[in-house]
């Protein structure tokens, strides 16, 4: 369970990006992320993980983030990021996905096993032993997230998991995250994949959460949408 | 990636090749400046991995044409400042600082050979597992592949950066000098956002200053059989003037 009480976060010597952020997100429970460009998506992930000064309480099964209690914290966490290139920094897809669990002390048998099972998982067993700087876009993602998965965290956080794909990859991540039964915390501006996946949405505003809601109630609200610099999800625009 | 080659000389162990080419590297250096006789027969061991190792010997040149320029530099004012003579081939007198030069940069094209064949024989992560087997420290072996991948993002920004400089300035050669200064600024800061990232990727999943190297394979009789061959081998060139009793042999120096 994730909890943020009252949380401001900062970029160093500036103002606050995140101003008195609180919500809480059940086990299990999968929450999109919306808001215009600098609304502070991204920067809420971040805080979380710890990468972020921060004020307030933030929770993480009731272990609060703070430097002492960050490999902990992060070991229940999977941070999926925007740009895959900035995450695979392995040569091959297999030796990238070892690199956290054997930094997490696994022995290599268990390892693995894990890598066979969530390459199995997500069709990605052929891309093994692949050179990462030679997938496509779609594959990356998608190797990218097996880098995550095969941590077995507890919460899975992504920053734009669709962005840049065609819409078949686009259509595999977002059954992928289906597929998923962790608790999900998932930023993004492809509404209509965040109506696909997400049971409810924070909506953000310059750093302060303008409405917390249903997906339903809040991606259907053409005004509140459009009060914050959004759109309706295209599925909901068409005449 | 030439490493992940499948050849004899792939599969040996990393740190199998890695004391065979720090002795091949000492011992060439180790050659007086005159000795070009003995120092010749220290090709035969990149001669070998090119043969053995399906890395070709262009391939090698292609690869290190910046820095060879360098190397072969070295050594270039020996014939003037040396000009006693040395040998006499027919008519042509050869002077000490022509022997010497040549010298050097043999010396200099060897090691470098020997190096790159190293590494294109060997990924940097199980280079940095034998390193690690040697008991060097842990921070200074995260350093090297640090700043190996660090170039990796380096060059692939440059690229983008180049790719977008020339499509705004076409039919310009390069880039212009006054652009330069914000060039290698912008430069620096994307590869340094990048590379932060990448840290912060790495800290996410368990990093802690060291890495958790791949498993190598197992030391076995062959790697060493590799390392006492070629050592012995290498101080045989060093210290018997081979090519002298090749000579006299065929001579009948013997006789």
């Amino acid at each position: 369970m994730i909890r943020f009480e009252n949380v401001t976060a900062f970029y160093e010597n500036d103002k606050p990006v995140l101003n008195g952020v609180s919500f809480t997100e059940e086990k299990g429970e999968t929450i999109g992320l919306i808001g215009a460009n600098g609304a502070g998506k991204t920067t809420l992930m971040r805080t979380l993980l710890g990468l972020l000064p921060h004020e307030g309480l933030i929770t993480v099964d009731d272990i609060p983030v703070s430097e002492k209690t960050l490999p902990e914290i992060r070991r229940k966490l999977g941070f999926v990021l925007q740009n895959s290139d900035n995450q695979m920094f392995m040569p091959t897809v297999y030796e990238d996905m070892i690199f956290g669990p054997l930094n997490y002390g696994l022995d290599r048998e268990e390892v693995d096993a894990r890598v066979d099972d969530v390459l199995t998982q997500l069709n990605l067993t052929e891309l093994k032993h692949c050179y990462n700087h030679k997938l496509s876009g779609g594959e990356k993602r998608m190797a990218a997230i097996a880098t995550i998965l095969v941590m077995k965290p507890e919460i899975i956080l992504m920053d734009e998991p669709t962005s840049a794909l065609d819409p078949k990859n686009r259509r595999l991540v977002i059954n992928t995250i289906n597929e998923m039964p962790e608790t999900k915390l998932i930023s993004s501006h492809d509404l209509d994949m965040i109506w696909d996946t997400c049971d409810r949405v924070i909506l953000l505003n310059r750093g302060t959460i303008v409405a917390d809601g249903s997906a339903k109630d809040i991606l259907q609200n053409k005004e509140l949408l459009e009060d914050n610099r959004m759109e309706l999800p295209l599925r909901f625009s068409n005449p | 990636m030439l490493a992940a080659g499948d050849s004899p000389v792939h599969k040996l162990h990393p740190s199998a090749k890695l004391v065979v080419t720090i002795a091949y590297i000492i011992i060439t250096v180790s050659f007086s400046k005159y000795q070009l006789n003995g120092l010749l027969m220290m090709i035969i061991y990149p001669a070998f991995l090119f043969s053995s190792s399906g890395v070709t010997v262009g391939t090698c040149f292609r690869k290190l044409r910046f820095i060879l320029p360098l190397v072969l530099a070295v050594g270039l004012f020996n014939p003037l400042f040396d000009r006693a003579a040395m040998i006499k081939i027919g008519n042509i007198t050869v002077s000490g600082g022509t022997i010497s030069m040549v010298t050097l940069m043999l010396k200099g094209v060897f090691c470098l050979a020997a190096s790159f064949l190293l590494m294109a024989t060997t990924s940097i992560d199980n280079l940095c597992a034998a390193l690690r087997q040697f008991h060097l420290p842990p921070m200074m072996v995260s350093l090297l592949l640090l700043t190996y991948r660090y170039i990796g993002v380096m060059t692939e920004e440059l690229s983008v950066m180049t790719d977008a400089y020339s499509l705004r300035a076409p039919g310009q050669k390069g880039i212009k000098f006054n652009a330069w200064g914000s060039f290698l600024g912008q430069l620096i800061l994307r590869t340094m956002d990048r590379a932060d990232e990448l840290y912060n990727s790495m800290q996410l999943r368990g990093f802690s200053g060291s890495f958790t190297y791949a498993d190598c394979k197992r030391f076995d009789r062959r790697d060493a059989l590799w390392i006492v061959l070629w050592i012995l081998l290498f101080l045989i060139c060093r210290f018997l003037d081979i090519p002298g009793i090749l000579g006299s042999l065929l001579l009948g120096g013997f006789s």
